[in-house]
Formats: C-alpha cells, sequence, structure tokens
C-alpha cells in the first residue's frame, strides 16, 4: 500500500523508533521567540548542556515587542526583561537572532518562509502553535511546549508518537470575494475545535492547489484551531518557485527539487479520515463565537442556541452570546466593529496588505472605529512601503505599525479595551484573546477592509 | 521532574468546555522568565467573578480539576500547566484535551487523565455534593476513585514509566546520542541551515 505525504515525511526522519516507545524524530529547524524560550535555556545552564545545532536553530522577537517606537527602549520593565533575556541567550549559545529594527525580525512564522528556510520534506517546531504554518510548504511543523523547545535545543530530535492522517479536499473553484481564510474557517466550523484531534491534516484538491503559496499558509496556519497536530499541503511548482530565490534556497537546486518532487500522497495510500468540501458554495465567513469553530457565512445570522441540540455546544453557544454581547438572530452584518486588526501570521502577509489596500484604496474608513494595519514582518512592511500600499492605509485612516504579534494575542498594548468588539484578521476568538472583555470576530483582510469603511461586519461586495 | 505514583486530593468542578489555554493564562502573563509565579494568572479573567468556583470557599483547597471536554485548547503555552501546577493542582480530568496541552503536562509532571463524558458529568455531581469528596488518581493501577466508585483511564505504558519514575526525557534521549550521530552523517546536504547568514 501506499504512504501519506505525511508518511513519509515522518519516516524519513525517525532517528530510532522502538516498540512501545514514541519515535524518536529528527527535527530540521527549530523556530525561537522570546516568550516559550526562555526557561528552555535555563534548563539547558542548569544541566550544562549546549545546543546540539545552533546551525538548525533561528530567533526572533515578536509576541511581545512593541509596534510603535521600536528603537527606544522598551516600557513596561517584564517585556524588557523577556526580550533581553532572549538576546542574552542567543548570544551565548551561538543563536541567529533578528531583533527589532533587523530586516529579518517579525513573526516567527512569517520570517521562516520567506528566508527560505522553511522547505518541503522537512520537520519544523517552535514553541507555538502556530507552527503548522510552514506546511504549506510540505512539511511537518508544529507547535511544541518549553519542555520539548528545550528537549530540541539539545538533541536536535523530539520523541513524539505517530498522529493519524486525515485529508480534507476542498474541491472546485472559489468565488470572487472568498479566499483562504474562508475556507479554512468553514472547515473549522464544520469538523470543530477538536476534529482534527491527533491528526496531521492534508488539504488536498483543486481549491487547494489554485491557491497561492501565502493562501495555503493562512489555510495550515489554522490547523491547530481544528485541533490538528498539523497541517500540510504537497508542493509543487508553485512552492518550488516561491523558495527560488529566497536567500536560503538550497544551493544544488535540483537536487533539492528532485526530492521534493517525491512528496506526494501516492494514489493507493489509506488515509483514518476523509472530508470532502464544495469550494463553490463557500462564502465570505466569519465567527460569532468565542472559539474558532464557532463561524458562519457573512449573510447568515447569530445563531439561536435553543436550536443546538448538542447539550454541550448549546451551553457554549449561551455562554458566547453572553460574552460577546450578540442576540441571537441579529444579522451578523448588523454588528457594529470599533476596531478592524490587519496582521498576524495568518493573514499579515504582502499578499493579505495588497487585498485589504485594493478595498481600502481611496475610501476613508468609518468614524466608528480604529484600524490597525500590522505587517507580519519588517520585510514585509518594506515590501508593502515600496508599493505604496502604507499610504493608502494611511490615507484611509488606518494605523500602520511595526512588525510583530501585536493585538492577534494582546501581549503589548495592542490591546482591545473591556467591550470592545474587533474584527480581526487573527486566528483566535477566545475570549479576552486581544485584551481582558474584549470581543473578537474572526475574518479575512477582505472582510476586515469592508468592515473598515462601512462599520459593521460587510465583504467588499456590499460597499 | 517529581515522580507522580499516586494523589489523593479533593476536587474541584469547572463545568464548562473549550477552556483554552488563554482562559486557563492570558498572554499578559506569559512574561517572566521563570517557571513558577503563574498561579496569579490561572484563570485570572474568570477569577474577578465572586461566584467563579476557584473562588468558592469549599473549593479553595482542590488539588484535582475536573473540566468539560476540549480542555487546554489554543497556545503551546507550557505556562498553562505551570500555571496549574503552581496553583497547586496535581491532576485535570477531562473528557478530552487538546494535543500540545496533554503533551506539556505529561512532560511536566501534572497528570490529565481522560475519562469518559458520562464519568466526569459523575464525578462533577459527587464532588458538588460534597466538595470535601476524597479522589484518588493512581497511575499504578490507572485508576480514578471516590466514593465507592472506581474508573479505569487508559495511559501508555511509555509516559506511565516516566511519570512514575520521574525521568527528564533529555536524558532519556541523550543515551541515543549515537542514533542521532548517525542519522545526522546521512541527512542531505541540501537541507537549509540558519547558519552562515544568508541575504
Ligand atoms: S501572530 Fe498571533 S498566532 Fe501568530 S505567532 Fe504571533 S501571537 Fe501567535
Amino acid at each position: 500500500m501506499g504512504k501519506t505525504l505525511a508518511e513519509k515525511i515522518w519516516e524519513d526522519h525517525i532517528v530510532r523508533s522502538a516498540a512501545g516507545e514514541p519515535d524518536l524524530l529528527y527535527i530540521d529547524l527549530q523556530l525561537i521567540h522570546e516568550v516559550t524560550s526562555a526557561q528552555a535555556f535555563d534548563g539547558l545552564r542548569l544541566a550544562g548542556r549546549q545546543v546540539r545545532r545552533p546551525d538548525l536553530t533561528i530567533a526572533t522577537e515578536d509576541h511581545n515587542t512593541p509596534t510603535i517606537d521600536i528603537l527606544k527602549p522598551i516600557a513596561d520593565p517584564v517585556s524588557k526583561l523577556q526580550i533581553d533575556t532572549l538576546r542574552n541567550n542567543a548570544k551565548e549559545f551561538g543563536i541567529r537572532i533578528h531583533s527589532l529594527g533587523d530586516a529579518d525580525q517579525g513573526v516567527v512564522h512569517v520570517v521562516g518562509p520567506q528566508l527560505g528556510i522553511t522547505q518541503p520534506g522537512m520537520t519544523i517546531v517552535c514553541g507555538d502553535s502556530h507552527t503548522s504554518t510552514h506546511g504549506a510548504f510540505g512539511a511537518i511543523a508544529f507547535g511544541i511546549g518549553t519542555s520539548e523547545v528545550e528537549h530540541v535545543l539539545a538533541t536536535q530530535t523530539l520523541p513524539s508518537s505517530r498522529p493519524k492522517t486525515m485529508a480534507i479536499n476542498v474541491e472546485g473553484t472559489l468565488k470572487t470575494g472568498v479566499t483562504a481564510k474562508d475556507i479554512i474557517l468553514a472547515i473549522i466550523a464544520q469538523i470543530g475545535t477538536g476534529g482534527g484531534q491527533g491528526y496531521i491534516i492534508e488539504y488536498r484538491g483543486s481549491a487547494i492547489r489554485e491557491l497561492s503559496m501565502e493562501g495555503r499558509m493562512t489555510v495550515c496556519n489554522m490547523s491547530i484551531e481544528a485541533g490538528a497536530r498539523a497541517g500540510l499541503i504537497a508542493p509543487d511548482q508553485k512552492t518550488f518557485d516561491y523558495i527560488k530565490g529566497k536567500p536560503h534556497a538550497p544551493e544544488d537546486f535540483a537536487a533539492a527539487q528532485s526530492y521534493w518532487e517525491t512528496l506526494f500522497t501516492d494514489a493507493d495510500a489509506q488515509f483514518d479520515r476523509e472530508i470532502t468540501l464544495n469550494a463553490d458554495e463557500l462564502e465570505p465567513f466569519v465567527t460569532w463565537g468565542t472559539n474558532p469553530g464557532q463561524g458562519l457565512p457573512l449573510n447568515a445570522s447569530v445563531p439561536n442556541p435553543a436550536e443546538i441540540k448538542d447539550s454541550e455546544e448549546r451551553g457554549a453557544a449561551e455562554r458566547a452570546l453572553q460574552y460577546m454581547g450578540l442576540e441571537a438572530g441579529t444579522p451578523l452584518k448588523k454588528i457594529a466593529i470599533d476596531t478592524v486588526f490587519l496582521g498576524s501570521c495568518t493573514n499579515g502577509r504582502i499578499e493579505d496588505l495588497r487585498a485589504a489596500a485594493s478595498v481600502l484604496e481611496g475610501k476613508k474608513i468609518s468614524p466608528t472605529l480604529r484600524m490597525l494595519v500590522v505587517p507580519g514582518s519588517e520585510r514585509v512592511r518594506q515590501q508593502a512601503m515600496k508599493e505604496g500600499l502604507d499610504k493608502v492605509f494611511i490615507d484611509a485612516g488606518a494605523e500602520w505599525r511595526n512588525a510583530g504579534c501585536s493585538m492577534c494575542l494582546g501581549m503589548n498594548p495592542d490591546q482591545l479595551a473591556v467591550g470592545e468588539r474587533s474584527a480581526s484578521t487573527s486566528n483566535r476568538n477566545f475570549e479576552g484573546r486581544q485584551g481582558k472583555g474584549g470581543r473578537t470576530h474572526l475574518v479575512s483582510p477582505l472582510v476586515a477592509a469592508a468592515t473598515a469603511i462601512r462599520g459593521t461586519l460587510s465583504s467588499p461586495a456590499d460597499l | 521532574m517529581e515522580k507522580f505514583v499516586t494523589h489523593t486530593g479533593s476536587g474541584v468542578p469547572l463545568r464548562r468546555s473549550n477552556v483554552d489555554t488563554d482562559q486557563i493564562i492570558p498572554a499578559v502573563y506569559l512574561k517572566r522568565v521563570t517557571r513558577n509565579g503563574f498561579e496569579d494568572g490561572l484563570f485570572s479573567a474568570w477569577r474577578s467573578d465572586p461566584e467563579f468556583v476557584l473562588n468558592k470557599q469549599e473549593f479553595k483547597s482542590g488539588t484535582v480539576l475536573v473540566a468539560g471536554p476540549e480542555f487546554g485548547t489554543g497556545s503551546s503555552r507550557e505556562h498553562a500547566v505551570w500555571a496549574l501546577q503552581n496553583y497547586g493542582f496535581k491532576a485535570v480530568i477531562s473528557s478530552r484535551f487538546a494535543d500540545i496541552f496533554r503533551g506539556n503536562s505529561l512532560k511536566g509532571g501534572l497528570l490529565t487523565v481522560i475519562l469518559p463524558q458520562s464519568a466526569v458529568e459523575a464525578l462533577w455531581v459527587a464532588i458538588e455534593g460534597n466538595p470535601a469528596t476524597a479522589i484518588t488518581v493512581d497511575l499504578e493501577s490507572r485508576t480514578v476513585t471516590y466514593h465507592d466508585v472506581t474508573v479505569a483511564f487508559e495511559l501508555d505504558d511509555y509516559t506511565r514509566w516516566r511519570l512514575m519514575e520521574g525521568l527528564d526525557d533529555i536524558g532519556l534521549t541523550l543515551k541515543h546520542t549515537d542514533s542521532i550521530d548517525s542519522f545526522e552523517a546521512k541527512r542531505p546536504s541540501y537541507k537549509p541551515k540558519t547558519l552562515p547568514i544568508r541575504i
């Protein structure tokens, strides 16, 4: 019997396997950031251990960094200590770091691909659950905890039990205005936040193949929101073209590509679970609740919990509506928004900024809201400025910021106030995710831009 | 890591599903560079509500958290495990845990026990009926016991052994350094490196 893509990559990385034990997996790349690494480096120091492969490790500052006045000392002393700790650890252990102000600083999952160090057939880890983003290149990429970060630093391996495999086939053609973000929000709404638990998802089908690399990253990024260990997409010519010319593209490109071309699921391979979605029917999607599975097409209305059969889900929906301050039956398009956030590792890349700018060009954002545009990386920011996108945003009345995670997780000062409602291109609408008491609706960049103009959840078609 | 063989304590019923790691500990509490002191961030948004279960006197000394399904979804922050441990929890019982949270908990010695939802509900009823109910989570026999009820749970032999011996994963892996060396010797040269820096 043939193998799935995930099985092929997994097997290529087994250092050691023994009955009754997890496989010991070789890790090709570890990405590091300030929030989940300090305790790992401490652990190394305590045990007198070294970093085994600094040359397979890279650090950047993103989660807790300011997006304004980035070259001034960080005001919050606790945040400053966290950043300083990362810088000191990188220095002590000989790890490459891209600090604030550096051209390659940015959200860790935007930085890897743009440097060309994310490549097909790799195993990639990071102390961050959205590591699944890198799966867009046909890599097994997953988030790990700090103990595991330490483990990989010390050994460049990770004991892991082999996940099951799931295929999600998205067949058909997306309508205009429907994007990669809508695909993944629709998938999560269908299979639920636990639907992918224990699986590596392979996204397949014509609608996935049609996506750009950036769109594929958006889809893989939110695999974790469906509970999956990782998500990936078989590499193709688009993948190879994207990597070509990037700083860390393989020198012997032909050799690398001939391996990459073997990375697909064999025709006779079996997945443990298969799901099919019709791309023709998809609409712009938005979440109404407090987990990413609570989403609906933008044309729908806030659901009535009383109509939900499953008691657990009904209770969750009731709580969500209460937290979100929403009435059952309200058309989603009537929901007024206070803050629009365009950014994050889900939708903070150049194509996302271009998409939003194309809607905002020559228009003004509604005076009832503020809009924050936070590029995913410094390189994205520079590219956007080269294209004049910063002007479009600023002229429309949005704030143009420096790169980082920013309001995606509300760890730095970019936060929602209590009761404030956002339309956000990020990936999590958990209670308080963007600031204590803040209310989040997850949307695509196109919906974010149209919402900014109209003041209520909207798609460009409503303009 | 501290050994985990058996633990007996009282329970805290958390009747919520999808308790994500942003609820367990919000991002603003993740700035510390140590592994301790995270208890003040545990469920911080909910703790401002006097009716929240952890604020009730009868549940203050609980060490076994009994939660709804999909516990620990969301971010990979191990701080969520530390916050629960720093607060005093030794075990968490739920019918479903998110993968990364579960991995983190079992690495760090916080025992996450999967029981059927019906058993979780029965346990909620028992604890709410009598908050002093002693709950024993026993790794040796892989059972949860309270009153005269005993429910078995599954945990693979390898993880159980590691927890019962309190073994450090890194130490275990380093015994196989030879295998890592020979794997590395065969890695293709086109695999990317972060150093030297190329621009
Ligand atoms: S942008 Fe958001 S989801 Fe992505 S790494 Fe940063 S905090 Fe995590």
